[in-house]
């Protein structure tokens, strides 16, 4: 085989198989940063052996037995140096040491599940988090990661080394908490996943191709949780919204790589399998939820769109339902704001005027260029252009990207 | 990347003989694993092709041939979608996929889905239009049926 092809072919295996050895691994050794250094060590003896013996039938049985040893290694003579200190101190409890044959054998869902509540704790911050998971998870290399963040290597590894240690030094058990404790780890897990799909999804720097695959892998964690954790409904809500979302990313581009707005886009170009998926995903956390959480309620949005045909049919009144919904449980004025632009799609331009007007004065909002940009569109519809080009030229003045800059001043002087 | 893993038909299932219980089970596991690892988008398996038809096209006139079909080996007997990031993360899978036709030499056959960019301007915004209500016309039906 040639060195490029296996190559990628290693890589293909550790992508398959990198979080369920750190997975299991972790739960041997009680210790994610251990349990990494295990597995790299697994992939550094890979990369080595394979060119000549060629990829193991099992490649991930092969380096799980690989990363075992060195672990059994590990534990030896951690043993013995227990032995050492109990010498010492006599009275001392035993210490548990883990037997890493009976554990290998337990649920490997439940690992991978272990692993995303390790590295979605809630002692590290989002970025943290982010970084962790798609490291752990995601088998990114640190140079990738921070490709795709824009940052500096050093930044992302520094943030993984601390992330670790916070890890070790707060004692986060290496375990799946059940019932109600689980659903309360969820949020954070939650989190990090929609970071890391609205990093592809919403910023409009950096290389299109490292976006749409942060997207992916996103969907991909999001998947994973829907088929671990199947009975919580914002699981498939955040799924649902997704996929949703997902199902626009061709569409949201011309030819030139200028933003297509939502009710602008080519919806032929919408991928309905997606959009399938989407829809099924919100129909299951509907079904799950007595109450529709945020995810699912943006999902539900999300779905309006996409079930109508032309920009046209779209359900305005139900969209608006949703927002008051949505508004209700985030408390966010960010989503009052939008809630009053389905209010103008669904009743008029001076009703959505009247919400804007009354979100004028609030001040987590000020600064904010979508207000401006909002209350301008709705002046220009009810013909009042000497307001408009006041509100365009001032979200322009508030925005830093440069294309949405030109587009503001383009519609401020249109207002003539 | 999006691919299409062809199961290729082989004498039985071109027969319509159904698998053991514990070929299913075994795929049971497989597809769940799919699914864990976020691959799996969709997939079905299909009935011999004694159930199925074929249209032909030739010099404008349409043909209808009812099945069996005679080349087996090119057939297919079931299909996924998975969203991988590479066809050797494809090939990794396919090889993880326990032997679909026991007692019989049969084959997977892994191919990289057309994204739409793919087509360049042969699709225009109209015939994309077109594209696009057939198939929500197809869904609907489906949802009714």
């Amino acid at each position: 085989m040639v060195d490029a092809e296996l190559s990628r072919t290693i890589e293909a295996v550790w992508r398959i198989e990198s979080a369920r050895l750190l997975g299991g691994l972790a739960r041997m050794v009680r210790d994610v940063g251990l349990a990494e250094d295990l597995a790299q060590e697994a992939l550094v003896e890979a990369v080595e052996r394979w060119p000549a013996i060629g990829v193991p039938k099992n490649p991930g049985a092969w380096l799980m037995s690989v990363a075992k040893n060195r672990a059994v290694d590990r534990l030896r003579r951690q043993r013995m140096q227990g032995r050492k200190h109990e010498e010492l101190a006599q009275n001392e409890p035993r210490h548990h040491v883990p037997d890493p044959e009976g554990a290998l054998d337990e649920d490997v869902g439940d690992d991978l599940l272990r692993l995303l509540l390790v590295a979605c704790h809630p002692v590290l911050s989002a970025e943290a988090r982010v970084a962790l998971t798609l490291r752990l998870l995601g088998g990114l290399t640190t140079e990738e990661i921070a490709r795709a963040f824009l940052v500096p290597e050093p930044t992302i590894a520094q943030r993984i080394v601390r992330a670790k240690r916070t890890l070790a030094e707060a004692k986060v058990p290496f375990e799946v908490p059940r019932g109600p404790a689980l659903v309360e780890r969820l949020p954070s897990v939650l989190e990090v996943v929609y970071l890391v799909f609205n990093e592809g999804y919403a910023a409009t720097r950096g290389d299109e191709w490292v976006r749409a695959e942060l997207c992916e892998e996103a969907l991909r964690l999001g998947r994973i949780l829907a088929a671990l954790v199947p009975d919580e409904a914002e699981v498939h809500g955040l799924v649902a919204l997704m996929e949703l979302h997902a199902s626009r990313l061709r569409a949201r581009r011309g030819p030139d790589g200028a933003p297509i707005l939502l009710l602008d886009q080519d919806r032929s170009r919408w991928d309905r399998l997606l959009i399938h998926r989407g829809l099924t995903a919100l129909a299951r956390a509907e079904a799950l939820a007595q109450l529709l959480g945020p995810y699912a309620l943006q999902a539900a949005i999300a779905a309006c769109h996409a079930r109508a045909r032309r920009a046209e049919e779209t359900e305005w009144p139900r969209i608006v339902a949703l927002y008051d919904a949505l508004a209700e449980v985030t408390q966010s004025v960010v989503v009052e704001l939008n809630r009053a632009v389905a209010v103008a799609m669904a009743f008029g331009p001076a009703a959505g005027l009247e919400l804007v007007d009354d979100l004028r004065d609030e001040p987590s909002l000020r600064g904010y260029h979508l207000l401006p940009s909002v209350r301008g569109d709705l002046l220009v519809k009810l013909g009042r252009l000497d307001e408009a080009r006041r509100e365009f030229e001032q979200a322009a003045s508030l925005t830093r990207n440069e294309r949405e800059r030109d587009l503001l001043l383009s519609r401020a002087a249109a207002c003539g | 990347m999006r691919v299409m893993v062809m199961v290729k038909a082989t004498k039985n299932s071109e027969a319509g003989k159904m698998p053991s219980e514990e070929l299913l089970t075994a795929m049971g596991k497989y597809n769940e694993e799919l699914v864990k690892a976020g691959v799996l988008l969709a997939g079905d398996g299909l009935h011999p092709s004694s159930r199925g038809k074929r249209v032909r096209f030739s010099g404008g006139k349409r043909q209808v041939i009812d099945g069996p079909f005679a080349e087996t080996k090119e057939l297919v007997a079931g299909y996924w979608i998975w969203q991988v990031k590479s066809m050797e993360e494809a090939i990794e899978w396919a090889k993880r996929c326990p032997d679909p036709m026991p007692g019989e030499e049969s084959e997977l056959e892994i191919r990289p889905v057309i994204e739409a960019e793919d087509f360049g301007d042969a699709l225009t915004p109209e015939l994309r239009e077109k594209e696009e209500a057939m198939r929500r016309e197809v869904e609907r039906r489906q949802a009714k049926g």
